[in-house]
């Protein structure tokens, strides 16, 4: 061998050897997942979050960082039903990865183990941005996480067998931990029942079908679209002859539009973590949970 | 409901009845016991009543969606079923709202499937069949702003599935305005080879630079940059084969090389066996802090050309047919920048996008193929660049700036060092450096459709500028589609 040729066979041998930790690479595409995988994974798992409480999972970029990320994982957790349909099969296409590859133990799709809300009988572009398969954007209904959560488990273990003890007591403990966290939030929430409020995008939906709440008004006229000067005069004129308690706001939602509204129809625009890291507080999963109803709590007041 | 409703009412008429007339002698002690049950009964009916009411408010707010696994409505429908069977109602009659049409078996194995709809209307200060890149030999590909008025631009047919768990397919057939269909792409790529790789092959845009690969729809501006125009006809596509390596870093790294017939410009048809030129890139990228990311890379294309033929007038201004044959090495430097606050580019982000060439070509020239047919060395080192922004100001906004700029170099031609030629038989190879700047704003109504306006200051005859005015709609139908970085 030459020189030259020796050297970089050298750095190939550098370069793959890199890699050689015991933690199982995880790729979430969102924080929830992200943090849900940690919280069963524990330092069994090594967990990157493709995104952060402050962007929209519709719209994020392919980029090279996640191309990297993808690579190398042993698992990507997402939530699918089309929500990460704009970047996420780049990432599985030139990752060059086949563990992560659609139907493969290392692909793991949070809706697969739900009964989506809102699936739509007939499916036109002319309805917006609408998703075949229901709505994805299950994470904000606590009996979700802990089905979630179960066939989670179960996949780490798949994926991992050699630590499949470690997992199945962590997704025990977290399951009981979980159960009594939803008995408190079930009995903190009573009396948000029926509390009538103003929608952004329908991502709150199964936060409201879980609480009670009633959405009676979206300020997107219809999924992905903004709203037009038309649209918010009649939206207006709806919720002046009944107004709302209040206009949910996820942390990653311009305030701008919730505010013009709130300042109309004298409701007040609550700011919602969303996900993980939406808020100050809302640090983990339960202080997701915690943060959402002291949010909504303070406002019915 | 409101027959099942009627239904469970005469059951229970009937049940109430039965037992009652079988026992007729005790009327009077079970008068009070029936008046009891049917109080009772009528308290159940009401509540019943009342939890069925529920339901068809939520269904009706959330329609299809069904009992079962950890769906939220479950539980309501579990405890009405419960309430109805203590009832001693035989079925509760809860029409569960059919699992909607969302997984459909027949079209689940059906391609994704898409079309872009695009088209123009342009209005140019000069005529269009004037164009070209002065002191570049024409590339023949699609240089120029096109016809003037209105134009129907290319519509794009995407198909593409895994075909097994081993290989992706993917085609892309473009019908232009003149009726001519083209295959644009069609290529397999592998998903599962491990450890980094991906083997492309059949027609695919070639991976060098940042622009090559993309579809025209996904362009910031109506036409491409004058050094694409110039090197590669627009766009470079290969036939042929790609390997691609994406180290195992956290910074985005990754290697290819590929393959081919070398049959597009700056190459040409071979009748020759083997591989016929290679091209090799490299591409770095990553993110800085969570609103920025980036992407850098370095290419090298290496085509051959036998008897590429171009037209031109000689120094009489008669039409004359010259070829070049000889090898074209092209080295491409590329650097992507994109910014959005916290990574969430709905209100506002940034692109910026900056490409450098410099091409080599070495051989021999032909001079008047059809009659003189005079031959002679030449050499040529040309180079371009351009660098672009795009700013979404407001959602659904966009406005962006372009500049342009061509160097045509030192070029040796042996035919006019010699003194057998004077240069002004060669009007297209004389010296110029052509340079274009665009201003660009367009409107994105929702993320399948988008209509843009675009001025430019066309300077590439390198005599008259030509203003460019150009009107473009692109729209998206059928299946979401997922872009590159």
């Amino acid at each position: 061998m030459t020189r030259p040729i020796r050297s970089l066979a050298l750095l190939a041998l550098l370069i793959s050897a890199v890699p050689a930790h015991a933690a199982l690479k995880v790729l979430a595409t969102t924080a929830d997942w992200a943090a849900l995988t940690k919280e069963l994974g524990g330092d069994k798992v090594d967990v990157y979050g493709a995104t952060t409480a402050f962007q929209d999972v519709h719209r994020v970029d392919a980029k090279p960082s996640l191309v990297a990320r993808a690579r190398s994982a042993d698992l990507v957790v997402l939530s699918g039903a089309e929500l990460e349909i704009g970047w996420l099969p780049i990432l599985l296409q030139e990752s060059g990865n086949p563990r992560i590859q659609i139907g493969q133990p290392g692909y793991f799709e949070a809706v697969s183990v739900l009964r989506l809300l809102e699936v739509p009988s007939t499916v036109d572009r002319s309805m917006g941005d609408v998703h075949p398969q229901g709505n994805p954007h299950v994470q904000l209904d606590p009996r979700n996480i802990a089905a979630i959560g179960k066939a989670l488990t179960a996949r780490l273990e798949q994926i991992d067998s050699k630590d499949a003890q470690y997992f199945e007591s962590r997704g025990v403990d977290f399951q009981s931990r979980w159960q009594q966290a939803m008995a408190r939030w079930d009995s903190q929430a009573a009396p948000l029942k029926g509390t009538s409020v103003v929608v952004i995008h329908r991502d709150q939906s199964y936060l409201c079908n879980w609480l009670g709440l009633k959405a009676v008004a979206s300020i997107e006229p219809k999924p992905g679209l903004p709203p037009s000067a038309g649209y918010l005069a009649q939206l207006v004129a709806q919720l002046t002859s009944a107004p709302p308690k209040m206009i949910l706001r996820n942390a990653y939602n311009d305030p701008k539009a919730a505010q013009w509204l709130s300042e109309r129809v004298h409701a007040p625009v609550v700011l919602l973590p969303y996900s993980v890291g939406g808020t100050p507080e809302a640090k983990d999963l339960f202080g997701l949970f915690d943060d959402t109803i002291n949010r909504l709590l303070k406002a019915v007041q | 409901m409101t027959t099942s409703r009627t239904f469970a009412a005469w059951l229970l008429c009937a049940c109430i009845a039965l037992p009652a007339a079988s026992h007729a002698d005790d009327l009077s002690s079970l008068k009070g016991e029936l008046e009891a049950l049917k109080s009772d009964y009528q308290a159940r009916i009401a509540k019943l009543e009342a939890r069925i009411g529920q339901l068809e408010t939520q269904v009706a707010a959330s329609p299809p969606a069904a009992a079962g696994g950890a769906a939220p409505p479950a539980d309501v429908l579990a405890a009405a079923a419960a309430d109805a069977a203590a009832a001693g109602v035989a079925s509760a009659e809860v029409s569960m709202p059919a699992q909607a049409a969302g997984r459909n078996p027949a079209a689940a194995f059906n391609p994704a499937m898409s079309v872009i709809l695009g088209g123009n209307y342009a209005n140019t200060s000069q005529d269009p069949d004037t164009y070209r890149i002065a002191g570049f030999i024409p590339s023949g590909g699609d240089v120029g702003p096109g016809a003037r008025s209105f134009n129907l631009g290319e519509s794009e047919l995407t198909l593409a599935a895994n075909i097994d768990p081993y290989f992706f397919g993917n085609l892309t057939a473009s019908i232009n305005g003149d009726n001519e269909i083209s295959v644009e792409e069609a290529y397999f790529k592998t998903i599962a080879v491990p450890h980094g790789f991906v083997i492309k092959g059949g027609r695919f845009f070639s991976g060098f630079g940042y622009l090559n690969e993309q579809h025209a729809h996904a362009w910031d501006f109506v036409d491409q940059p004058l050094v694409y125009q110039a090197f590669f006809g627009g766009q470079l596509a290969q036939n042929g084969v790609q390997a691609k390596w994406v180290a195992p870093t956290v910074l985005f790294l990754e290697f290819g090389a590929e393959t081919g017939n070398g049959q597009e410009f700056p190459g040409t048809h071979r009748d020759r066996n083997g591989l016929n030129g290679a091209t090799l890139f490299s591409h770095l990228g990553g993110d800085i802090g969570d609103s920025t990311s980036w992407r850098a890379g370095v290419s090298w294309v290496d085509l051959h050309a036998d008897a590429r033929t171009y037209d031109d007038v000689d120094q009489f201004g008669l039409p004359v047919v010259n070829s070049f044959t000889g090898k074209s090495r092209t080295w491409v430097g590329d650097v992507t920048f994109k910014w959005s606050p916290h990574g969430n580019p709905i209100q506002h982000n940034l692109k910026f996008q900056a490409e450098y060439m410099r091409r080599t070509e070495d051989g021999a020239l032909a001079f008047d193929t059809d009659n003189l047919a005079l031959n002679g060395d030449y050499d040529t080192t040309q180079s371009g660049w351009y660098v672009q922004s795009v700013y979404q100001f407001m959602p659904r906004w966009r406005i962006g700036a372009r500049y342009d700029a061509l160097d045509s170099g030192d070029t040796h031609i042996g035919l006019v060092d010699a003194g057998l030629l004077p240069l002004d038989d060669f009007p297209l190879l004389q010296s110029a450096d052509p340079t274009r700047v665009t201003l660009m704003l367009d409107w994105s109504p929702s993320e399948f459709s988008r209509l843009r306006a675009q001025y430019a200051w066309d300077d590439a005859r390198n005599t008259d500028t030509d203003r460019q005015f150009q009107l473009q709609y692109i729209y998206s139908i059928g299946a979401h589609g997922a872009h590159k970085f």
